[in-house]
């Protein structure tokens, strides 16, 4: 301890705390309605090809969950990562299985098309 | 006990250094809640791990939209009964709903008068509320147009899905109501705060989920 | 169905023919008759079994006790043992049905005794009592007695949504039971494959009765699931590390876990199915663009990790049995979480080896396959430490070693069973016949089963305060294994015979000597489960001499021997500080085993609530109003539901307060008991000389 400490009145700590939880918020709010609103201005003027329109809409979709997840349910900003680890295990299963059933279910479809 | 104190004097240590902790998802109280923040880390954690559960059944239920979604049987598809501007309106009222919570919950935290919670809770109600009718309204247009349940496997794909989300939207405005009730009879004690928090998360959870059902079956169906 | 019809009659689809037995006595068909007669039976048992029940409470006027302390407890510990013992009544009635079947394959020559409809009931409820039913709550049951005393915790994390979670279940096994006395039970097996299950060819209540039974279940163990992973991450005593943590808490984490994230696509395709049934949706209809084959893909993928929720419970048990009657830490205990985690892990990743037959390509039947065939390394890992668990260790044969050692030599043969099973190439060739059967019972009997009824064995003790009896122990337990190899092995070569699993009949008379054999074999089963109800009732005759108050019969090594049998309420006076894996050997080798601590405290633990109960009657009533299209019935029962729901959230002061004082006397109580206990060795251990205190026996390995 033999650096001085700059000692922050706890009212003051309080408010910037207060400033970031705030500004947290509104970051996610501004970033979110772009995310929301260029696919939706892509699809209603069909910007491009139907295949390109399909990635841009699943890659900022991706964008905005984890916009969601930084900014509104503040994960990463801890020190024990329990609840974000929980979230990826569970992204992976869940990619497991949502893709697992697509694929399966996709080489089916195509094996049962009539010639 | 012994780790109880070593936690308490880690909160003043932080606070000090203008560091918060967080412990558990969303937005934490901190240590001027201390002891609702330190119940909240188990119960907080409980109901994220509902939501990842939760989480599952709605995989599950866009993998079955998936697989259905070539199973027209020739009944109306996506670009008979899909309109994007009723569905743009209820995205922007979701996420400004969804930001109005966070105010709430930021005047929860920094113990504002208790009528700046309950009036940012109530614009989040209404929200929800305008939501949930012009997604009634949207099935009805739908119904309509031909677009019943009972006429396809892709329809029944569709129903499966997006009422659910709705169903959960009707079950957040429900607990929305009874959480008013609570603050209203007990004040905000701690197991208010704590459902409070929960609610919140429940709130941003069904937001993320309104983001792949936009982008999966809306964009991805009139794209 | 007509929506105007059900809404006009307030019983919904409810009359008189609703009945099996008063539907019998109209009908002049003897095939009927000999069914009916036997439904009937079993529906009399039912009732009569309630009735005397009933009778026996009034009489005993036990209903206040019962209420009060058993079904409004919020203490795990109850709870736990009401698990068990729902799966032991389940597990009587599933047994019984099985020696039923066998007794049809015995004769089943050109016809035999049962109906096809009667029998195709019989196995299907089979299916679904012994997993959902039998071994979902007994392994739930042990977890819930067993994790919060293991790993130092008072209660579990949410104790009233404990108390939930088992009436949930509960009211699902009521559903299934009810199924005897009023209608009839599915029969389109445990897993319910459409379009068999869909209306078109299933109008009646059965397939409604199996749907709602089972998201009832599911909706119990999510919530069991969420309730034991939270407390494993949360509530562990102070010191104890994950690595800490005991081999059976670390297999209820990862089985907690699997719960979370596997019953999710049950409770979506039965509900599903439901919405096909109730409200003509097309998710598994054969027309209009429905798709059958994702019920498949959906409920194995649910079903797939469920193999492993049961099974990896019981590698748990095995694990602490082994170490303990051996009186030797356990053997590569990293490398058996590690296991645990990876096989919890590559469970989520097989489920498609289910229906390699269904058509899809070769190349996705071959990555399956593979992945299938990959879990068989970290089970045989395990295997491997058990093994040299015992090696030079003090073994003692008491009955859950039996159990164990049994489970060695019966699982590996399953294992090898199974690996063939994962090549699709074989598969082809036995797929649905009895030689899939075979396999499965493999698992599910020397697995899972044998696995609950040791742990059962060997926690009883710590439960109720004294021990079960050795000999009739020992007798049920050499039933079992030999009559389900007598039972199963016969199947696995009449699978490679050809034999389709459930046949009602056969036409091969090369069958027949095989099924005989079968068949006795299954009543040696039975005579298992007799010598299990004669063991209970002998022990508990003769439980003064077999008290073990003090609570460590069997020199235990973790924290759920270092307190009294049956334990306070509160499980520990002091919540213990641990440094050590096998925290309660250790603390008996530094001789601080039995001490008082320097103050006591006031503890807080949950007020009862009538909330489980309550949830538990409404859930069933919404069932089976849901079952029998009785509107009014689901609505008022749907609004109690929600309004319990409401009314707890604005319940405030749950929490009741035991006093130090009184843990401090029922503490002291207890020291006293164990410094006065003669400590016995391991000779002594099922003698009455046994009072649960146990002498230090080091065991000597030379190497």
């Amino acid at each position: 301890m033999s650096k001085p400490v700059t000692r922050i009145p706890a009212t003051n700590a309080l408010m910037t705390n207060k400033r970031r939880d705030f500004m947290s918020y509104v970051w996610g709010f501004g970033l979110a309605l772009i995310l929301t609103l260029v696919p939706f201005a892509l699809v209603q003027w069909q910007a491009t090809t139907r295949g390109s329109l399909l990635i841009i809409i699943a890659v900022l979709a991706m964008v905005q969950t984890v916009v969601h997840f930084r900014f509104f349910l503040h994960l990463g900003r801890k020190r024990k990562r329990e609840d974000l680890l929980l979230v990826l295990f569970s992204t992976s299963l869940l990619i497991i299985m949502v893709a697992g059933t697509i694929w399966i279910m996709a080489n089916l479809a195509e094996r049962m098309t009539p010639i | 006990m012994i780790s109880e104190l070593f936690k308490r004097v880690e909160f003043y240590l932080d606070a000090r250094q203008n560091k918060e902790i967080f412990i558990y998802p969303g937005l934490n109280l901190g240590a001027e809640h201390s002891n609702v923040h330190t119940q909240a880390e188990a119960t907080v954690f409980g109901f994220w791990v509902f939501l990842m559960s939760d989480a599952i059944i709605f995989g599950m239920a866009f993998a079955t939209y998936a697989t259905l979604l070539q199973g027209t049987a020739g009944s109306p598809g996506p670009r008979e009964l899909y309109h994007l501007g009723p569905i743009f309106i209820e995205t922007l009222l979701l996420l400004t709903s969804s930001f109005t919570f966070g105010m709430a919950s930021i005047a929860m935290k920094y113990k504002h008068p208790t009528s700046h919670l309950v009036g940012w809770l109530l614009v989040t109600l209404v929200l929800g509320v305008i939501f949930l009718g012009m997604e009634l309204d949207d099935f009805r247009t739908m119904f309509a147009a031909g677009g019943l349940p009972t006429q396809s496997g892709f329809l029944s794909g569709f129903f499966g899905l997006v009422p659910l989300h709705g169903l959960h939207v009707t079950a957040g405005c429900i607990w929305l109501v009874c959480m008013l009730g609570q603050i209203a009879v007990h004040g905000l004690d701690s197991e208010t705060k704590l459902g409070l928090l929960r609610l919140a998360l429940f709130w941003h959870f069904l937001d993320i989920v309104w983001i792949f059902i936009f982008s999966v079956v809306y964009l991805g169906g009139l794209a | 169905m007509s929506w105007s019809t059900t809404l006009n009659h307030p019983l919904g689809l409810l009359d008189a023919d609703s009945f099996p037995f008063l539907a019998m006595l109209g009908s002049d068909d003897s095939d009927i008759f000999i069914n009916g007669l036997l439904g009937s039976f079993a529906a009399a048992l039912v009732v009569i079994s309630v009735m005397v029940v009933v009778a026996l409470l009034t009489r005993y006027r036990a209903w206040r006790t019962l209420w009060f302390d058993w079904l409004t407890s919020a203490d795990h510990k109850k709870i736990g043992i009401m698990y068990v013992v729902l799966a032991l009544v389940m597990l009587v009635r599933a047994i019984a049905e099985a020696v039923l079947m066998r007794a049809q394959g015995a004769v089943g020559l050109d016809g035999g005794f049962l109906s096809s409809d009667h029998f195709a009931q019989l196995f299907s409820t089979h299916g679904t009592i012994m997993i959902f039913f039998m071994a979902m709550p007994f392994l739930t049951g042990l977890i819930n007695y067993v994790v919060p005393l293991q790993i130092g915790a008072r209660d579990v994390a949410f104790p009233i949504l404990n108390s939930i979670s088992l009436w949930l279940t509960v009211a699902g096994a009521a559903l299934v039971m009810t199924s005897l006395v009023v209608g009839v039970f599915s029969t389109g097996g445990w897993f319910g494959y459409p379009p068999y299950t869909g209306t078109l060819y299933n109008p009646g209540v059965g397939v409604d009765y199996w749907i709602w039974s089972l998201t009832l279940a599911s909706l119990g163990s999510t919530l069991t699931g969420i309730n034991i992973a939270v407390t494993i991450y949360k509530k562990r005593a102070p010191g104890m590390k994950l690595y800490y943590m005991p081999l059976f808490t670390w297999t209820a984490l990862c089985t907690a876990i699997m719960m979370i994230f596997a019953m999710p696509p049950l409770t979506v395709v039965t509900l599903q199915l439901a919405l096909d049934r109730y409200l003509d949706f097309h998710f598994f209809t054969n027309g209009l663009g429905g798709n059958q084959m994702n019920f498949l893909n959906m409920f194995w993928l649910f079903g797939h990790p469920e193999v492993y929720i049961l099974i990896l419970p019981a590698f748990g048990v095995y694990s602490e049995i082994f170490s303990t009657f051996s009186g030797k830490v356990l053997f590569g205990y990293k490398s058996l979480v590690w296991a645990t985690m990876s096989i919890a892990f590559l469970s989520f990743l097989v489920w498609l080896h289910h229906f390699f037959t269904m058509g899809q390509s070769g190349h996705i039947n071959a990555v399956f396959g593979i992945a299938s065939m990959l879990i068989g390394i970290p089970t045989g890992v395990k295997i491997y430490d058990w093994m040299w668990t015992m090696l030079r260790g003090r073994v003692r044969f008491s009955v859950p070693m039996i159990y164990s050692l049994a489970f060695i030599f019966l699982f590996v043969i399953g294992g090898i069973t199974g690996i063939m099973l994962a090549n699709p190439i074989l598969d082809y060739q036995v797929h649905n016949t009895v030689f899939l059967v075979a396999h499965f019972h493999n698992m599910a009997v020397p697995g899972v089963l044998f696995g609950m009824l040791a742990g059962y064995t060997f926690w009883f003790p710590k439960a109720f305060g004294f021990r079960l009896d050795e000999r009739w122990g020992r007798i049920s337990a050499y039933c079992w294994i030999f009559g389900w190899m007598g039972a199963f092995f016969p199947l696995y070569i009449l699978g490679l015979m050809g034999l389709p699993r459930r046949s009602v009949a056969y036409e091969q008379a090369s069958y027949v000597p095989l099924e005989i054999v079968a068949f006795v074999g299954a009543l040696l089963v039975a005579a298992a489960l007799m010598a299990l109800v004669i063991q209970l009732w002998v022990s508990i005759k003769h439980r003064e001499e077999n008290r073990v108050f003090v609570g460590d019969p069997w020199d235990g090594r973790s924290l759920e021997w270092a307190t009294s049998a049956p334990p306070p309420e509160y499980n520990f006076p002091v919540v213990p500080s641990i440094n050590d894996r096998d925290a309660f050997t250790a603390a008996k080798e530094f001789g601080v085993g039995y001490q008082e601590p320097d103050t006591y405290v006031n503890i807080e633990i949950p007020q009862n609530s009538a909330m489980g109960p309550v949830f538990g009657g409404t859930s069933f009533l919404l069932a089976f109003g849901l079952v029998w299209q009785i509107w009014w019935l689901v609505i008022l029962t749907g609004l109690v539901t929600i309004g319990t729901l409401v009314v707890r959230g604005f319940q405030r002061d749950t929490l009741k307060i035991i006093p130090a004082e009184t843990v401090c006397r029922a503490h002291r109580h207890w020291i006293q008991a164990a410094r006065s206990a003669q400590p016995i060795k391991r000779s002594q251990e099922h003698t009455a000389a046994n009072k649960g205190r146990a002498a230090l026996e080091t065991v000597e390995v030379s190497t």
